[in-house]
């Protein structure tokens, strides 16, 4: 079964930390993995960094910029994670923008992840209709789980619509904005969480988006089944470089 | 019949379509929802072409430019988008989407720009309506294009830099992407030219094909037919080229000529040329032609002319290219400065660089006697001044 599958069984909440492959160091991609897993940490995105991150805000821009100085490229990151499952069991998904995967070749991009032992593929670009008419196929072949995301804007029909083309987990943005830790969650997303909640769908849901610490985490998860940490965890790593990850997670839960 | 318009989900061919985040998909789909209902109201339509008759100056004229021809030894007719309010085919496009903003109910507007133009044209409307408006522009380019920074001031717009990335074009762009996903609700974007997501380069197309009806409407006049030869414009993300080819696509026997800025040559590692340096990707929500690296990182592109500068093209050129229907030309920064010095000596005007681009085509592409060829004269040199008095040590 699917890793990501199968951690989503476990009667916990999910704590999801998504960073960008190449920073601070370009070699730095496995220890903060291999941290992670030893932190306790349930998932990992992996940032593929992009040109033109257009759903992020200034810190996951910043980090992505400097991870294509540092060098890295779909090719080397891939390099790089070609023993990780011999070394971790955790479920790690890959995020990033469409184009490098097109440009790698959408077959070929998901073949070398299911060899090395990706998980998942988040891919905010690529749309719900296009996915469904061209990479389906190709993503289920390869065993790869295709997490869509959904806002406090997205319909009740397109959620459902969503609902039905997931199979893992539905990523839920917690507000109307790009990336980056915001101060706390208001009356606005309480509604948001509890509407969600209330539709009883069949894939359960991760928040992202503005999730910095243990009271936002604590909030996010009253209602959904896990959380994930993006620009915050970038934060530390900026200041801290790849010491102390396990002192991060430990002030989150 | 194969039509060379975006079919009813924005694809010109392969090209197009909306590759969103979900944070967008509200925006963009009450637009694509509501833009061609809203198109089709006789009000809308009244008062669209009211603004464009008062306001902007419409209709232009198409001008026989006869000692160019001469030269030339053709027909050589200019589309006078020059004399339009702002000095640029730009403004067709925003009094539309302004219009379009105000039946949607949204009271604040963003663009992206370049050099300014579409800054100023943004800017303009919004000052027509009394609506707030926020225009991000490169830092770079802020430090580079003073006066259009100037104006945008003077009518009342705040112009915000762009700091990420490249600090240019596309990084205005993505700012102004990101702006939009920050407040889905009360804003407009209004993009200037025929890229981003479906439905924009369909809209945007449609708003700037005034110019082709108004082009067949003239040429009838002066030549006894609606068809010129061959229409020709500068591309940048394409939307003068859009309007200009609009009404002929699917005419098989007008030629489409699209002139793409070389910059300092297409090998050169210094060029703006899209289509020949281009590979499909996505840039700024759309299937299309962009300038990448093999990773798919989208590289910095370069021209001379600012409004050329911009790494991908609208896909509905990109269409054109890849089919063969559209002949693809480029000229480089001394051609197209060259070009620009003869039509103010030849016919005594004074040309944007952009434009100066598509004029450099009939040193090497040469045209029958009695071919009627119309070139769309995209926008005036003014803003261009400080260019070429640099580049000709005037
Ligand atoms: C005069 C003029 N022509 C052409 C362009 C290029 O844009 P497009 O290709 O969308 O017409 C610009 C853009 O700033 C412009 O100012």
């Amino acid at each position: 079964m699917n890793r990501i599958k199968q951690k989503l069984q476990e009667d916990k909440k999910i704590l999801s930390i998504y960073f960008s492959a190449g920073y601070p160091n370009l070699d730095d991609t496995v220890k903060i993995i291999q941290d992670l897993e030893k932190s306790g940490v349930d998932l990992i995105e992996i940032g593929l960094p992009f040109s033109d991150p257009l759903a992020d805000g200034p810190t996951i821009q910043e980090s992505s910029t400097a991870a294509l100085k540092n060098g890295m490229n779909t090719s080397l990151l891939f390099e790089q994670l070609k023993d990780i499952r011999k070394t971790v069991s955790i479920p790690l998904i890959l995020m990033g923008y469409f184009n490098p995967v097109l440009q790698y070749g959408v077959a070929e991009f998901c073949a070398r992840c299911e060899e090395i032992g990706i998980d998942g593929l988040i891919l905010p670009d690529l749309p719900l209709d296009v996915y469904k008419e061209e990479y389906e196929d190709i993503f289920k072949k390869h065993g790869l789980i295709n997490v869509f995301l959904i806002t406090p804007q997205t319909s009740d029909e397109r959620i459902k619509a969503i609902d039905d083309a997931s199979e893992g987990f539905i990523y839920m943005v917690s507000s109307a904005s790009t990336t980056g830790a915001k101060q706390g969650f208001g009356s606005e997303q309480s509604d948001y969480f509890n509407r969600i909640a209330s539709m009883e769908l069949n894939n359960p849901q991760i928040v992202g988006f503005g999730i910095s610490n243990a009271e936002t985490f604590e909030q996010a998860t009253q209602k959904a089944k896990g959380a994930i940490i993006g620009s915050a965890f970038i934060k530390h790593l900026t200041v801290n470089g790849v010491d102390g990850i396990g002192d991060f997670v430990k002030q989150i839960r | 019949m194969k039509s060379y318009h975006a079919d009813e989900r924005g694809y010109y061919g392969e090209f197009g379509g909306a590759f969103i985040p979900e944070m967008l998909y509200p925006n963009c789909e009450e637009l694509r929802q509501n833009y061609l209902s809203i198109m089709e109201e006789p009000s809308f339509k009244e008062e669209f072409h009211q603004l464009l008759k008062d306001y902007v100056g419409r209709p232009t004229p198409l001008y026989f430019a006869k000692r160019l021809s001469e030269k030339y030894n053709t027909k050589i007719y200019l589309k006078r988008e020059d004399l339009c309010h702002t000095g640029a085919h730009k403004v067709n496009n925003t009094i539309g989407q302004i219009l379009m903003a105000k039946k949607l109910g949204k009271n604040r507007i963003i663009a992206e720009t370049g050099a300014g133009q579409h800054g100023v044209a943004t800017a303009t409307v919004c000052a027509l309506m009394g609506i707030q408006c926020v225009v991000y522009m490169g830092e770079i380019d802020i430090a580079r294009q003073a006066p259009n920074v100037a104006r945008m001031k003077m009518l009342g717009a705040e112009v915000r830099p762009a700091t990420s990335g490249s600090k240019t074009l596309k990084d205005a762009t993505n700012e102004a992407i990101r702006d939009w996903i920050n407040n889905p609700v009360d804003t407009h974007y209004i993009i200037g030219s025929v890229v981003g997501p479906h439905p924009y380069p369909d809209m945007v197309a449609r708003f700037q094909s005034v110019i082709s009806e108004e082009i067949k409407n003239q040429l009838q006049e002066k030549e006894g037919r609606e068809n010129p030869d061959y229409v020709v414009a500068c591309v940048g993300g394409g939307s003068n080229a859009a309007g200009a080819y609009y009404h002929y696509l699917d005419v098989p026997e007008v030629g489409i000529i699209a002139v793409e800025a070389a910059g300092k040559g297409v090998d050169s590692g210094e060029s703006a040329a899209t289509s020949a340096l281009g590979k499909v990707g996505i840039i700024h929500g759309s299937k299309t032609l962009l300038m990448q690296t093999q990773d798919g990182q989208i590289t910095e592109p370069y021209s001379i002319s600012a409004g050329l500068d911009y790494p991908g093209v609208g896909p509905m050129h990109a269409h054109l290219y890849a089919s063969g229907r559209g002949e693809f030309i480029s000229i480089t920064d001394d051609d197209a400065m060259k070009a620009g010095l003869e039509l103010c000596k030849l016919e005594g005007i004074i040309p944007a660089i952009e434009t100066s681009h598509a004029l450099a085509i009939f040193e090497d592409r040469k045209f029958n006697p009695d071919d009627v060829v119309v070139v769309n004269l995209s926008g005036r040199g003014d803003k261009d001044l400080q260019n070429y008095i640099d580049y000709f040590k005037l």
